[in-house]
Order: C-alpha cells, then structure tokens, then sequence
C-alpha cells in the first residue's frame, strides 16, 4: 500500500472565498470593509448597503479577485477605494462613481460603463473598457489585449480611456466613438512595442492617441495616421493633465513627447461591402 | 504502431459514447505551478489556486494532475482507472495483466464529500511492461504503454484510463475542483509541478472520464477554451495512431503534444509554434532564417494548428509549458516567486498561493511559459537551434514514415 497521511487532514474543503458578511468600520459617511476571503455577492452587498445607508466613501481592504466591484452602482459622489487585486468586470455598467484601485486590475474593468471614473495604480488585464458609452478609465500600467474594443460616444457620453503602459493586439478594435489614449511609459517591458497589431482595426468612430509612433503594419486598414495636431493637442492636453493629477504623475513629462493620432478615414468603412447594390 | 484491437471486439465502450457523444466546449479556469529546485508542495498549494477561481466553473468538472507524487515507484507505470461497474474493471484488468506485471492494484483513496456523488469504481496499478512484448512489438516502452491506453478507452466499455505516467497521476471527476481535490485526498501527495482544472462544460454532459486534466504518459493537458480544429488535428492524429475516444477536444492537444515532443522529438519552443503558429503577415516581418522555419512548420504541421480560443497548461516529469492561442482569446497569467513559476486563469489565482511574487505578468499570445526543474531529464530536446531542413528530416524520419506505412 502506499503510506497515506503524511498532514493533517483538512477539516472540511478549502473554500476560495466564504459566504459570510465583510467586517465593517464605519466612521459618520466613511466606511472600511474588509473583504479578505470574502465571497463578491456579499461583498457587494455589503458596499451597496452603506451607500444606501449614506455613506460617500468605501474603502474595501482585503481584496483579491472579488467579481463586479461597483458594478451597476448609480451613484455619483460616491468613492470606492480597492486595496488589492481587483476582479473581472470591475465598474462594470458603472454610472457616477469614482473607483480608485491600489493593486492590478483584472479583466473586464469599466465594461460597458455610463459615467464615472476608474482609477488603476497598477496593470489592468484584457477587454478593458469593453463597449465603454462614457466616464474616465485611468491605468497607470500595462493593458492586456482588445481594450477599448467597441467603445462608443453619443452626443455629451464620450468615454476616455487612458493607458500609461503598453497594450496588446486589438488595441482599439472596432471602435465607435470616445478617446483611446496609449503613453507606452513606464512598461514592464522595454523591448515591447507600443501596441501589438490589429490596432484600431474596423475602427469607424472616435479616435487613438499613442505617445510615440505606431507602424502601419500594427494598424488596421480603415485608419488614417498622422501626427498629432496643435487642435488634437487642444483636445488631449486636458485628457492627461487629469490623468496625471489622478495618478500622481506629470503631466508636462507625458506630453513632452510627440503624439500620433489615429483615426478612422471613413465612418462607414465597410459601406461598399454591403451597400449600393 | 498496430494495435491488436481484435482480441477485444466484445469490449465497445457504448456506455461512454452515450455519455460524451459530441466534443466539449468550455469556459474554463486553470492553474498549473512547478518548483524549479523540485522541491514538494502539498496537494493543497494547487485546491487553493483553483478554490478561488471557483466561479468559472460549474461544478461539472474539476480536475489536478501532479509530479512527483509516487516516490515510492518511480519507474513503475502507475495507472488511475476509472471503472463503470465490475464487469469493466474485469475486462480492463485482464488488458492490463496480459501487458504488465501487477505490482500494486488497490482502490483510490478518497473520502466523502458534500457535492461528489455516482462515482465509478476508481482504482490505481503500479505496474511494469513485461519486456518480452515490447520486444515482440518492436516498439518502444512509452509506446507499448500508449498502445494499451488507446486499447483499454477506445475498447473496454465502461472502462477509462485517467493517468499513465510514471510517479505522477491525474485525480479528477464531477464536482467542483475543490471538492473533488478533497474527495482524493490531496493533502497527501507531495509534487514538484501540479496542474488543475475547473470546468464549465457547454455541450456534453459532465462525465468523470471528461473532466481535464487529460493524460497520455507523462503529459497532462489543462484547457480553457474550445478547439474548433478538432475534426482535422483528430484525422491527422489517426495517421500516427492515436484513437480519439474521449468525445472532446482537448484530448487532441494532449496527443499532438506527444506525437510533436516524445516521437517526432521538436524542442518544446517549436511544438507550441505548430500548435499556436504566428499570423502569416506575422511571419512575413520576420528575418529570413526564422521565417523560414515558421513557412516548414506549418507547411509541415499544419493538421497540427489547434485553431480557435485557448489557453493549455501542459505538465510532464520535469516541470509545464502554458501556451495561449496567437490572438489570446482566453485569459493567463504567470508569475515567478523564488524558484517556483506559477500560472493561472486569475491573478488572484496566484496571489493566493505565492502572496508577494518577484515578478507577475501576462504572456503575450502564442509565446510559451516553460517551467523545467533543475537536474529532471527532459521529455524532449531542450535546444531552439533547429533549422528547417532538420524539422523537416525530424517529420519524415523513420519512426513517422514507419507509422504512416502501418497506417496505410
């Protein structure tokens, strides 16, 4: 026989996280919740039941792939504080709130988000800002792949996403409307290029701003680049003064360097492909 | 390779085939960690990792494999089996001993376990090949050993091979990862690489037999995502002689890992370049030598592209290779904390087990994370410096036109 029980035994299965309320320490409209270990549905609950109670300031210790913090939340003046990793689809259908994240992002953050702001003093993972309609996303680090995808803007909603490291593939891809901003400063990886490939491919709205230059073999093929303009300056200038003040950083240094502005050549790039029969 | 699959005609596997009649598609979490000093971590390290990411599975498959484990028969096959009733673990037993000399048959170890009900009868074999039939085979040991693998799942009904390695084993059913690393009591094993696996199946129904990870000697394969090239990697697998039995796709990854890296002997670098191989125009703004290998591989392999969304963490005697689809259509992330290199569908994944790593990061798609551990001989050749004309001499080698000849 094979000798057996060379530990002890575990009491019952290991749980990822528990189903029991996060402990809280409320101080008049400020709130700090520990989360460690704490399944997201009563985390979030938790977070929802402050601000309905009142409370303007979360701050939510602990954290570590907890799912769909703030998600839905429609709550403007109302500031969540993440210390630790957040998890997928953070901010997701946010309207109004501000999250700042002390910690990495995973995937998924600001999905299909209204309004509000989403600060990230770290890396965020893939699809960031998924079908973004508007609000801030600010990250400080690196992007994973398809962020930006399907952003769009109507009439006052135009989302801005800022990027302070490098991306991946399909920065962009599909874009409608808003503001995709890429810095490629303080990357993990110098040999890195900027941004993979497929960036702004059947992209037919808004517009890409990358500190630097980009290749056109990285770009797709219904997007004009060129450098940036005095007026698209006018128009980004502010864009990352606030970055900068969000994340502690400065702004004169981001914009010491020539940007590239990458827009679509047609709003309706694929027109003769269906159309005119 | 000829199997002689006529001995056993009165054995067809109808049971399973009921079960798993269509490939499986999934939305998965993953996770896969190696010591590279070989150092032993309980069975618990990989629950963990797998526990949290709990919500991207469903409770219909949940899966380890771990190295190392079986210190006490390092050179002895150790096969898990997984049986439907009496009747199959007869028959299947009766394969096994006209192969092998039986040192160790005894049941599974495992516990109850809120959440794991119907279990089939699980059992385990330490065992050796009798030599005098592999010599009559002419094959080698890993072959005979994959012979009888294909022989006991494609044949047996009611029978099914969950491992069949040396000093590893692969622990897996219905249930949540979690509950399903308790039910076998993991705490007991010790490894150097583990691999784990929570499963959310699409299609099919969940089955013990077709929970991940999926083994063929040595290897076992963790997979998230979907192989929508599984109708033409499976054909071409059938010319080397490997049954595709298991009703879903991620079986192909673990035979075409094989065929690539134990038989045709491709450094592991390139075998993840045939499975996830770079974008034409990719391979266009390479320099000329490199180009031109990428051109042969997949002129060569290209039946071998697993195309659509994935990402597969390979583990073997000696440490894993995670490997995502050239365009990352599914999440991985890897770290490395002092010797031990760590992967996972969620970075939470890993911060529960390493909590400060040295170094986190995100593959970029189609570029393996090797982990090897230090002084364990290789599977494989350890070298990138291979030049077309010597991929080319490695794919038409004796051993592959030998196979395509007994194919034919």
């Amino acid at each position: 026989m094979i000798k057996a029980a060379t530990t002890v035994p575990p009491a019952g299965v290991i749980e990822g996280y528990r189903h029991v309320a996060p402990l809280i320490d409320r101080d008049g409209a400020t709130a700090t919740v520990d989360t460690t270990g704490v399944y997201f549905q009563q985390l979030n609950e938790t977070v929802r039941g402050l601000i309905g109670e009142g409370v303007t300031t979360v701050r939510i210790e602990g954290v570590n792939g907890q799912r769909y913090i703030g998600a839905g939340l429609r709550t403007p003046g109302v500031r969540i504080e993440v210390l630790g990793c957040a998890g997928n689809d953070t901010a997701m259908f946010m309207d109004g709130p501000e999250i700042e994240v002390f910690g990495n992002a995973q995937d998924g953050v600001g999905n299909t988000m209204s309004s509000g702001r989403v600060v990230v003093h770290g890396d965020a993972g893939d699809v960031l800002g998924y079908g973004m309609r508007g609000g801030r996303v600010y990250i400080e680090g690196d992007v994973g792949y398809r962020v930006g995808i399907h952003m769009k803007a109507y009439e006052k909603n135009v989302p801005v996403l800022v990027c302070g490291g490098k991306a991946r593939d399909f920065f962009g891809e599909y874009m409608a409307g808003g503001m995709l901003v890429l810095l490629g400063m303080n990357a993990r990886d110098e040999a890195q290029p900027i941004a993979g490939g497929f960036l702004g491919a059947g992209m037919h709205g808004g517009v890409i701003y990358v500190r630097g230059a980009v290749e056109p073999w990285q770009c797709g093929a219904e997007v004009g680049i060129a450098e940036a303009t005095d007026d698209d300056m006018a128009e980004l200038r502010p864009v990352i003064e606030d970055y900068a003040q969000a994340l502690g950083l400065d702004a004169a240094e981001i914009l010491s360097a020539p940007f590239t502005r990458i827009a679509p050549m047609s709003h309706r790039p694929y027109a003769k492909l269906y159309a005119s029969m | 390779m000829a199997y002689d699959l006529g001995r056993y005609d009165g054995f067809a596997p109808e049971h399973y085939r009921e079960e798993s009649p269509f490939k499986i598609h999934g939305g998965c979490g993953l996770m896969g960690i190696c010591d590279e000093s070989g150092a032993l971590m309980s069975g618990e390290e990989p629950i963990k990792a797998m526990a949290v990411q709990r919500d991207r599975g469903n409770g219909l498959g949940g899966g380890f494999a771990g190295y190392g484990i079986y210190p006490e028969f390092p050179d002895h096959y150790c096969f898990h089996m997984m049986y439907h009733d009496l009747k199959a673990k007869d028959e299947a037993e009766e394969v096994l001993g006209a192969h092998f000399l039986i040192e160790v048959a005894e049941p599974m170890p495992t516990r109850t376990v809120k959440g794991i009900k119907d279990a089939p009868l699980l059992w385990r074999y330490f065992m050796m090949p009798h030599e005098h039939l592999i010599d009559e085979a002419e094959v080698t040991a890993e072959d005979f050993v994959v012979n009888v693998v294909m022989l006991i799942n494609s044949r047996v009904d009611g029978a099914f091979v969950a491992s069949s390695g040396k000093n590893m084993g692969a622990f897996k059913g219905v249930g949540y990862p979690e509950e399903i690393g308790h039910y076998f009591r993991l705490e007991d094993y010790a490894g150097h690489t583990w691999v784990g696996h929570n499963r959310f199946p699409t299609n099919t129904p969940g089955w013990w037999g077709g929970a991940h990870p999926f083994t063929l000697l040595d290897w076992s394969i963790v997979h998230n995502g979907e192989i929508s090239s599984y109708g033409i990697n499976a054909r071409y697998l059938e010319q080397f002689g490997y049954v595709c039995s298991l009703g879903t796709d991620t079986e192909v990854a673990a035979y075409l890992f094989d065929l690539l890296l134990r038989r045709h002997k491709l450094p592991v670098e390139l075998a993840c370049k045939v499975l996830a191989s770079p974008l034409w125009d990719e391979i266009d703004r390479m320099g000329a030598d490199d180009a031109a290998l990428m051109r042969s591989l997949r002129a060569v392999y290209g039946p071998a592209m697993l195309n659509g969304p994935f990402a597969i963490v390979l583990g073997f005697n000696g440490g894993m290779v995670a490997l995502n689809d050239r365009i990352k259509l599914r999440p991985l992330v890897a770290a490395r904390s002092g010797s031990k290199l760590m992967v996972a569908s969620e970075e939470s994944a890993i911060r529960t087990v390493l909590a400060s790593p040295d170094e986190l990061w995100t593959p970029k798609a189609g570029e393996p994370v090797i982990a090897r551990v230090e002084g364990m001989d290789l599977p494989f050749h350890s070298q990138l410096h291979v030049t077309p004309a010597e991929i080319s001499c490695a794919v038409t080698a004796v051993d592959a036109c030998h196979e395509l000849e007994v194919a034919v």
